[in-house]
């Protein structure tokens, strides 16, 4: 009879699974708050200046990004040391926004056109001609919105 | 062959784990929110009016920034740090007396008319630095956000946030942003 007891305690033992889903739930809320849809990578220095009043930007879908600064370290060889504007993954010249607002503004579904904002992110050595430059090509090609990108943080704080 | 018995895994732990887990990754990632200074562009026009409509040049609040980032606010040097005082002080005027949600209003009659006719007019020399640019934007943002945050205190008790549509449309109006930018010229 103890021989027969002892075989009911045996047979492998489930490893318990309970946890199992929250696990899962849980690295799939990572990812999904975390996961940028299509990031770019920068070529140009990108330190934004800090502001206060500022005001999050909704809808990615509709946001366009144009990024200005000095290229990077691994481009200063091939671009110079001077600011550049980098539009997607290439770096453009300023008449290039142009064309490259209109077709980013034809992806994007009619009714929701006169939405779309454009985000200048900038370094904030830039100088402000250049600036000047990419937003009066933005006026030509008639894409109104714009948005500043900054950091959140005082403006007259010493950060040497 | 008899099977042996494999002692069972206590997962008792493992919400442990991947809560450790969790709580890493919270601390070690950025988001990169996406937020900034929303402004609209003027339209583009090949031919400029002949005449534009006349302004009466005290409702205008001149900003001029130069190439060392310095500035210079209604003909005079200013430091950035008294900016946003000083356009408050433009915007809430009330030079007419028509405003009579302005408190505190200095009536100067060398200043604004009222919030509704006052204009702040900007403009930098192409070597303005970008910070220099967005910190100046960034004041003169927080002047109308001031006013219309004391506003909406006053009207409804509340913060200018928590107001309905409808009511911070009315703010809005109360203090109409109108910042106008002139191209960049050669301030030196």
């Amino acid at each position: 009879m103890s021989k027969f007891k002892k075989k009911t305690g045996g047979g492998t033992p489930a490893i318990s699974t309970a946890s199992l889903p929250d696990i899962v739930f849980m690295l799939l809320f990572f990812f999904m708050v975390t996961t940028v849809m299509r990031e770019v990578t920068l070529k140009v220095k990108n330190e934004k200046p800090f502001a206060t009043e500022i005001k999050k930007l909704e809808r990615k879908s509709l946001v366009t990004y144009i990024y200005v600064g000095k290229p990077t370290k691994t481009y200063e060889a091939q671009l110079g040391s001077e600011p550049v504007l980098q539009l997607d993954d290439a770096i453009a010249r300023v008449n290039e926004i142009r064309n490259f607002v209109i077709t980013k503004r034809e992806e994007i579904n009619e009714a929701e056109r006169p939405l779309m904002t454009v985000s200048i992110k900038a370094d904030e050595n830039v100088k402000m001609g250049l600036i000047t430059d990419i937003k009066q090509e933005l006026r030509k090609a008639n894409s109104l919105k714009i948005n500043y990108s900054t950091r959140k943080g005082e403006v007259f704080e010493d950060r040497r | 062959m008899a099977k042996r018995a494999l002692p069972e895994i206590n997962a008792g732990s493992m919400a442990d784990i991947a809560f450790l887990l969790l709580i890493f990754f919270l601390v070690t990632t950025t988001m990169d929110v996406d937020s900034g200074i929303n402004r609209k562009l003027p339209p583009w026009d090949e031919e400029q009016l002949d005449d534009p409509p006349p302004i009466k040049k005290k409702n205008i609040f001149t900003v001029l920034v130069n190439s060392r980032n310095q500035l210079l606010v209604e003909d005079e040097y200013m430091e950035l740090a008294d900016l946003r005082e000083a356009a408050k002080r433009f915007l809430n005027n009330n030079g007419d007396g028509s405003c009579d949600y302005c408190s505190g209003g200095l009536r100067n009659p060398l200043s604004s008319d009222n919030p509704g006719k006052a204009i702040i007019s900007l403009q930098n020399d192409r070597g303005t630095s970008y910070k220099t640019y967005i910190s100046v934007q960034n004041e003169l943002a927080a002047a109308y956000n001031e006013l219309r945050e004391e506003l909406s205190n006053r009207l409804y008790g509340k913060s200018y946030d928590d107001l309905d549509e409808e009511q911070q449309k009315e703010v809005q109006n109360a203090y109409p942003q109108k910042i106008s930018e002139a191209e960049p010229v050669s301030l030196g």
